[in-house]
């Protein structure tokens, strides 16, 4: 029989029954995952343990599903299925210690912030006084601020260097590569680099938030020039041309045309890349170390930071010291997140606006 | 102020590559001139060689003379950004200034060269361009707004108006109008038989009615083989060339029989 | 017409304002412009000098002690010796996440770049972004607090019944949950985003006709990634593993904050002592700074350095290597 003959015959013919599969209904990953989350519920009320039904449940899922589909659609749709489950999977799996650090942090962390949390220090606190951060708040937004005035000048002019100047000349092809080795730098590599720098140059006790903002230099350098140039380069040559032929010399070409369109990156990039040092412990542990009073002159003495007060707390061991850490991890955490918006606010309100 | 331009023997390189061989012509001051030929030619970078724009890629150099106003445009003595306030440029795409409003981008020229001016007398050389390049109608009540927001066509005579806001001597254009629809097209080449009244135009088409339309002079550039530099073929009237041109592989090019 | 001759309009004429052609202002400012670029070329030029030398310099001594003075590293008596044990436990711990977190992050970049729905892939990447700025300590501190509390039970489990693998057989097993295993979910934890984000980049950067030309074959969604995909990201997949690696060699605090550690070689992952990672030593000793002591623990950065140096430059290399294959 043939379709010509039989237009009116609803039966599927020849020509369209091949391309008809046998297809799982659409609800299938769906509801079995619901099945098996059924299941695991019962393995727990049974007594098999948290972590026991959930993988037992994760298991099943993988096993059952692929073989369902093998049955019905072929094997080729059946490893699509297992892999989507397995890459849906990765997914899931990956958002548990973020959820489970955030939820701990606000949960810990709450409780233990309050205004004398934030406008107290650690000055001759003993037992169960009531101590605070404000000395490492301090700390941390002058040592930041410091490494910030320190690896901005550089990181944005070598960016020009490199990308308006340099055009793969042998300077600038080294330094990429030297950029490249500086953001492989582990941090308390970069520590130790400025505990040997001062104590070669100053003495060997010297520890201070400057040291620190070195060693932070160091590492928010190379972020900084790869943002940059990264910027840079996104600047259409056209634009270059349009200056270069009204007879704009260079270096206005780059501070009045390049540079304004590029500053939205920019910025974006200087604010991320602080972002990532105001987290940075390893290094001032070893340079800016330990305090518990307010310290505003970053050149000498001792500057308590946040991250190492966390640290410090953490390291004592007591119920209170676990409530501060966690106070300060908050905190810390909301002050990342802040400057993670705020890049992303900074990038959009500079960007080149159209009409 | 136009000023005319004497080439001779110009040959242009990119590194060891000779991209351009043997270029002798005078170009008029105060008319239209006119450069086709195929792609790859070599006549976007001969223009580009005119005001020393092919510098800003790297390796470009080039041997012979160009001329203009009793100046060598080569002599070592001679500030190649002082060449390009000189001689004006518009590009292939438009290409205003994002970050600055329409306003900005006419005096851009005058501004990014820190010439100080009053705010009165900033006015009048923006209006003064903009209805040089038959804008000011269309965008005088907006000149604060973005640069950016405005169509292709307006955007080129944006830029026209940017580049005759300097009161250069010579006017280059690269294909101004190959990015823009058949009306902005027509607008600029109005605009073009405007503006010879005052200044040198050297202008590089790939459209040959084009090049019938707006220009006095025509230069036509070939390759001699593919590989081979691209020389000019013929330079002539352009009344001439597209009746009765001298050579037979101009005529072939005009009638659409190679290239 | 104007069909003037160069005479007519050459110098001499009124309306002409003789321009200045050989301006030397602007040359000035150009000259310093490219003055401050270079200097600050040059600057980052001398800081990674700096670096090596400054280290070298400090940590040169070390490298021929008093055989007594590296006797605290589990009774060592020469540098090698001291150091050894350090670098075994620093790869152990970045081999480890490593094995833990690449699977995961080719997961997530190819359900980000791949399956996510359009309207949750850009959120799951802005979170992606977050998981990576969270800084170390908060990790260390979630790892020594939470995480190994929640460990313990399945430490238990594994010392019970899979201790005939050698890396989950230990005389004691450790009963706090502060296990190498622990701190090794941690690190890998911390630098899953940082793989993910770059084999994101490079699987959504691969040619979509070939992508679209797979599919046009009949091919399923796995396929087109297998055949379309993973050729092209192959190499990118590797550099971003090896940074990844390069990111937990040097990573400190969250080691140092999750596992009690000594001088130790094993391979055993949840015994109650466990190796220690050059980057712990060097936070957990530096107070006991003696000249020696310093002077050593510079020399243990420095052999970490040369450690990650290599890690990276052997991750750009493959990178590079590729995107000239491709550029050919």
């Amino acid at each position: 029989m043939s379709t010509l003959q039989a237009p009116q015959a609803p039966g599927p013919s020849a020509l369209h029954a091949s391309l008809a599969r046998p297809r799982l209904p659409r609800w299938a990953p769906a509801g079995l995952g619901l099945i098996v989350i059924g299941l695991a519920a019962l393995l727990l009320v049974l007594g098999v343990g948290f972590g026991g039904s959930v993988a037992l449940g994760a298991l099943t899922y993988l096993v059952l599903l692929p073989t369902w589909s093998a049955v019905v659609e072929g094997s080729r749709a059946a490893v699509d299925r297992l892999v989507t489950s397995l890459v849906w999977g990765a997914f899931a799996v990956a958002m548990i210690p973020l959820v489970w650090l955030l939820w701990t942090a606000i949960d810990r962390g709450s409780s233990t912030i309050n205004l004398e949390f934030l406008t107290f220090e650690m000055r001759n606190v003993i037992g169960d006084m009531q101590g605070g951060i404000y000395h490492a708040l301090i700390g941390t937004l002058l040592v930041t601020l410091t490494a910030a005035v320190i690896s901005v000048p550089i990181g944005v002019f070598t960016a020009i260097y490199v990308v308006e100047y340099g055009k793969k000349n042998r300077l600038s092809r080294l330094v990429t590569f030297l950029v490249d080795v500086m953001t492989g730098i582990p941090s308390i590599v970069a520590g130790l680099f400025a505990l040997a720098l001062f104590v070669l140059l100053v003495d060997p006790a010297y520890r201070s938030g400057f040291a620190g903002s070195v060693a932070l230099s160091l590492l928010m350098i190379p972020t900084v020039v790869r943002s940059t140039e990264e910027m840079l380069r996104l600047v259409p040559e056209d634009l270059r041309e349009a200056s270069y032929a009204l007879g704009v010399p260079k270096w206005r070409t780059i501070t009045k045309v390049v540079l304004p369109t590029a500053f939205g990156g920019i910025v974006t990039g200087v604010v991320l890349a602080v972002s990532r040092v105001i987290g940075e412990t390893a290094p001032l542990l070893i340079v800016a170390g330990v305090a518990d009073s307010v310290n505003t002159n970053v050149f000498s003495e001792r500057m308590q930071t946040l991250p190492v007060f966390i640290y410090y707390q953490y390291g004592l061991a007591t119920d209170k010291g676990r409530a501060y850490a966690w106070g300060g991890a908050l905190v810390l955490i909301l002050l990342v997140m802040l400057l993670n918006l705020g890049a992303r606010v900074i990038g959009r309100i500079f960007a080149p606006k159209k009409g | 102020m136009a000023k005319s331009i004497d080439v001779s023997d110009l040959n242009i390189y990119y590194g060891d590559f000779l991209a351009v061989e043997g270029v002798n012509m005078t170009i008029k001051a105060r008319s239209v001139t006119a450069f086709i030929g195929p792609s790859g030619c070599g006549k976007s970078t001969f223009l580009r060689s005119l005001n020393r724009m092919h510098e800003v890629i790297p390796g470009a150099r080039v041997e012979g003379k160009i001329v203009v106003d009793g100046q060598s445009l080569y002599d070592p003595a001679i500030d190649p950004v002082a060449v390009r306030r000189q001689i004006g440029m518009v590009f292939q795409r438009p290409n205003p200034f994002p970050t600055m409003s329409i306003y900005d981008n006419v005096l851009a020229g005058n501004r990014l060269n820190s010439k100080r001016m009053k705010k009165s007398e900033a006015d009048s050389i923006v209006e003064k361009s903009l209805r040089g390049a038959n804008l000011w109608n269309e965008v005088k009540d907006r000149l604060g707004k973005p640069g950016m927001g405005l169509s292709g066509g307006q955007q080129q005579r944006l830029c026209i108006a940017r580049a005759i806001a300097v009161e250069p001597q010579v006017l280059l254009m690269d294909e101004p109008c190959s990015a823009l629809d058949p009306i902005s097209t027509s607008a600029i080449e109005d605009l073009i038989h405007e503006l010879k009244s005052e200044y040198t135009i050297v202008i590089v088409t790939h459209n040959m009615q084009q090049a019938a339309r707006v220009s006095d002079d025509t230069g036509f550039f070939n390759l001699k083989a593919a590989g081979q530099p691209g020389h000019l073929v013929e330079f002539n009237a352009t009344k001439k060339m597209f009746s009765n041109p001298d050579e037979p592989s101009t005529e072939a090019y005009i009638s659409g029989r190679f290239g | 017409m104007a069909t003037t001759t160069p005479e007519d309009v050459g110098p001499g004429a009124p309306d002409d304002t003789a321009p200045d052609w050989s301006n030397t202002r602007a040359g000035v400012g150009d000259r310093v412009f490219l003055g401050i670029s270079r200097a600050a070329a040059f600057t980052i030029l001398v800081a990674l000098a700096g670096v090596g030398v400054f280290l070298f310099v400090e940590g040169f001594d070390a490298f021929s002690l008093e055989p007594e003075a590296y006797a605290e590293g589990g009774g060592a008596s020469t540098f090698l010796g001291y150091v050894g044990p350090l670098v075994f436990g620093t790869a152990l711990a970045a081999v480890v996440a490593l094995v833990i977190a690449v699977p995961l992050a080719i997961g997530i970049a190819l359900f980000i770049s791949h399956y996510a729905p359009k309207r949750l892939a850009g959120p799951i990447a802005y979170v992606m972004d977050l998981l990576a700025a969270v800084p170390s300590v908060v990790y260390g501190l979630w790892g020594g607090s939470a995480l190994a509390g929640a460990l313990k039970p399945v430490i238990g489990w594994l010392g019970d019944n899979l201790n005939w693998i050698p890396f989950f057989s230990a005389e004691k097993v450790a009963v706090n949950g502060r296990t190498m295993l622990t701190a090794a979910i941690v690190l890998a934890v911390m630098i899953l985003p940082i793989i993910a984000a770059i084999c994101r980049e490079v699987f959504t950067r691969t040619p979509r006709l070939h992508e679209e030309a797979a599919l046009a074959l009949g091919a399923t969604r796995w396929e087109t990634i297998r055949y379309a995909v993973f050729p092209y990201a192959r190499s990118g997949i590797v550099s971003a593993v090896m940074l990844g690696l390069g990111r937990a060699l040097g990573e400190t605090m969250a080691v140092a904050m999750v596992l009690p550690s000594s001088f130790l070689v094993t391979l055993s992952l949840i015994g109650e002592s466990s190796p220690r990672t050059i980057a712990a030593n060097i936070a957990s000793n530096y107070k006991e700074s003696t000249p020696q002591m310093q002077s050593l623990l510079i020399a243990t950065g420095l052999v970490l350095f040369a450690f990650t140096f290599a890690v990276n430059f052997l991750a750009r290399w493959i990178a590079g290597r590729s995107e000239r294959r491709l550029a050919r």
